[in-house]
């Protein structure tokens, strides 16, 4: 007699349990064993501090051996990308970081080409996702499409650029920009909000669609709501960056040492570090999927169109080339008729020719 | 002085700076309102007064440039504000009744406000200041340089040196044109510390029960005349203090002389006899162009372009 329960298969304690609210703990290993992939592009002038920013956020060294190139070089140099992939873990999860950096950004007299490069990169990712998501063979799909574009906007100057406005139009439908004020350190409270407002306002005049966070939905408890909110007040983020440790009031914290005060990082009164991190971290799954439906179906549209009516104008030219075809062949009849005329009539004229000379002999 | 600059360097604040700053009184009315944009050339003149000797200061503030995606030639209407001044000045000195003392509106040193990158010059700042240092006495300064520690800033000064070295931009003072040894060594000591790194603030805060200049964060006060924290009176020392007479010699001796010497060779007429001389207008392509040096002080200036 089976005695024994088989210990694996209780019933769970309430009736009307069937058990699949355990699906979120499923989905959950899977992704922590699969781990997660992101993106990102820094786009801005040089000495802005975008690479000291990149290694304060993700508390890394992505560029262990820089080299500043000197003024000569930088004349001759025009817009690169450089991508370095970087594979950090915390608490067991993994996260693969692609930062694309951009430098000779806005550097040239001229910059009038400066965003080719950065938009054709762009381009360049998503035709290669479309080509592999249209491929035989589906199982390890890369994905190095661009999830967000930091652009870093300078705290020097009274609002954005002509080359801020035109980058951010060219590139607003491909990618998600989030603006960001670099060095805030330089500015006083009321400039701060001077320039925020400043910058918003022309991103409005423009038309620039820059990262909208999504609202919280209405179940979230109210902690959440109130942190979106702050959030979204605050953009375009004002943040410094660093990773040297200071030692300020008997602590030590990341932070700039100057000769009248320490600027801390982490401190959301100096600047917003903080908060575009959480909003980073908060908001990662939403990027790609915002990169995901919106770009990446805009772009695939677009090109599928563009094929298609490929496909079409070589239709009407296949029509316009039997017509072609066809006047030449008239053409060439009627040629080879000509000739044939002028043959004859020299055949004739040496006849009559030599008839003439015949007769005047 | 004029002041020249990329847009929101500060420039128009440092010309408040300059008026308020401690050393003198001046009355300048209190502006609490935020710095507009500034558009055009706009000189403010005062008349400082110091133990009996009066000094008429112009500062003149330029609009910034450099914005467009496209900045070629954006040196253009500085330039030919600069030739104006010495066309002005040449007119009237070949008057036949000239006046006893001619006003002289001549731009005696430009500063020009570096962008506190904290890694090189950039290039269009190269071909600016490579343009400016033929036709005026340039002080480069580190705008804005509450955004960099000590450190960097040491670093960016020596990145700053190297490269001017490069491009042999020659900045004031210009080592060709010191005339003997005291000079020397007290040039050198300048040179080492330019380009001086200066932060402007017109508003007063109050620190230590003292009323100082200065900028006001979370983080503390950074006082415009403590030297510990920028060198904006190292500025003002060198401009007003110990070297305003040598810059308006060499404007006076060396630009100026330069700039008439090019005029008069392209009218082909050298002032003589009666009646004025009516010089034609020069095309502004001509005077903004870099021209060889020809008049000098000492025979070193021919030589250091010949190796530049």
């Amino acid at each position: 007699m089976s005695k024994q329960q088989p210990a694996q298969f209780i019933n769970p304690e309430t009736p009307g349990y069937v058990g699949f609210a355990n699906l979120p703990n499923q989905v959950h290993r899977k992704s922590v064993k699969k781990g997660f992939e992101f993106t990102l592009m820094v786009v801005g002038e040089s000495g802005l501090g975008k690479s000291t920013l990149i290694n304060s956020l993700f508390l890394t060294d992505l560029y262990p051996e820089r080299i500043i190139p000197g003024a000569a070089e930088k004349i001759e140099r025009t817009v690169q990308i450089e991508a370095s992939t970087v594979e950090i873990e915390e608490r067991g999860v993994k996260l693969r970081l692609t930062v694309v950096d951009t430098p000779g950004y806005g550097d040239a007299i001229n910059c009038r080409d400066c965003f080719k490069t950065i938009i054709s990169y762009i381009d360049e990712q998503f035709e290669r996702y479309l080509h592999d998501e249209s491929g035989l063979n589906r199982r390890h799909i890369l994905d190095n499409r661009v999830h967000c574009c930091f652009y870093f906007i300078s705290p020097f100057g009274h609002g954005l650029k002509p080359l801020d406005v035109a980058f951010m139009k060219a590139i607003h439908n491909k990618v998600n920009i989030v603006p960001v004020i670099a060095k805030a350190d330089t500015l006083t409270l009321k400039e701060r909000e001077r320039l925020k407002k400043r910058i918003l306002d022309e991103i409005e005049e423009h038309n620039i669609k820059i990262y909208h966070l999504p609202d919280a939905e209405s179940d979230e408890d109210e902690d959440f709501k109130e942190q979106t909110r702050l959030l979204k007040a605050s953009i375009p983020f004002s943040v410094v960056g660093s990773n040297q440790l200071i030692e300020a009031k008997g602590k030590k914290v990341r932070g700039r040492l100057y000769p009248w005060g320490v600027v801390e990082v982490e401190n959301p009164e100096h600047n917003d570090f903080l908060k575009l991190r959480t909003m980073l971290i908060t908001h990662m799954q939403d990027l790609q999927e915002v990169t995901q439906d919106l770009h990446y179906e805009n772009f695939r549209s677009e090109r599928l169109k563009r094929g298609g009516r490929k496909v079409e104008n070589e239709d009407m030219n296949k029509d316009q080339i039997l017509l072609e075809k066809e006047a030449e062949l008239r053409r060439m009849q009627e040629m080879i008729a000509r000739m044939q005329a002028q043959m004859q009539m020299q055949m004739q004229g040496g006849d009559s020719d030599s008839g003439t000379l015949g007769h005047h002999v | 002085m004029l002041l020249t600059g990329q847009s929101g360097l500060g420039k128009s604040t440092m010309v408040n700076t300059l008026f308020k700053s401690k050393a003198w009184q001046s009355n300048l009315p209190s502006l609490e309102v935020p710095i507009p944009q500034t558009l055009e050339l706009h000189s403010v003149t005062h008349v400082i007064e110091e133990k009996g000797l009066k000094l008429k200061l112009t500062v003149t503030d330029t609009p910034g440039f450099g914005d467009q995606i496209n900045n070629d030639k954006c040196w253009d209407p500085i330039l030919s504000y600069i030739n104006q001044q010495y066309e002005q000045y040449l007119q009237e000195e070949l008057l036949i009744t000239r006046q006893r003392h001619i006003p002289d509106t001549r731009v005696h040193c430009c500063v020009y406000f570096v962008p506190p990158t904290g890694h090189c010059l950039r290039p269009l700042d190269i071909e600016f200041l490579q343009r400016l240092c033929r036709t005026v006495n340039v002080v480069p300064v580190i705008a804005r340089a509450d955004s960099l520690t000590i450190e960097e800033r040491d670093a960016f000064r020596n990145r700053i040196q190297q490269d001017m070295n490069t491009h042999c931009i020659d900045v004031y003072p210009q080592k060709c044109l010191d005339e003997d040894i005291n000079d020397r060594i007290l040039n050198s000591k300048i040179r080492k510390q330019i380009p001086f790194a200066v932060v402007g603030a017109d508003r007063e805060h109050l620190v230590n029960g003292r009323c100082v200049l200065g900028r006001k964060t979370k983080w503390g006060v950074i006082e415009v005349e403590n030297v510990a924290h920028c060198e904006f009176l190292l500025l003002r020392d060198l401009l007003i203090r110990s070297h305003l007479q040598d810059l308006k010699d060499i404007t006076h001796n060396v630009h100026y002389e330069n700039y008439r010497v090019l005029r008069l060779n392209e009218s082909h007429q050298l002032p003589r006899g009666p009646g004025w001389v009516n010089l034609a207008p020069a095309s502004p392509g001509q005077l903004t162009s870099p021209g060889p040096g020809k008049a000098s002080r000492k025979s070193y200036r021919d030589t250091k372009d010949d190796e530049c």
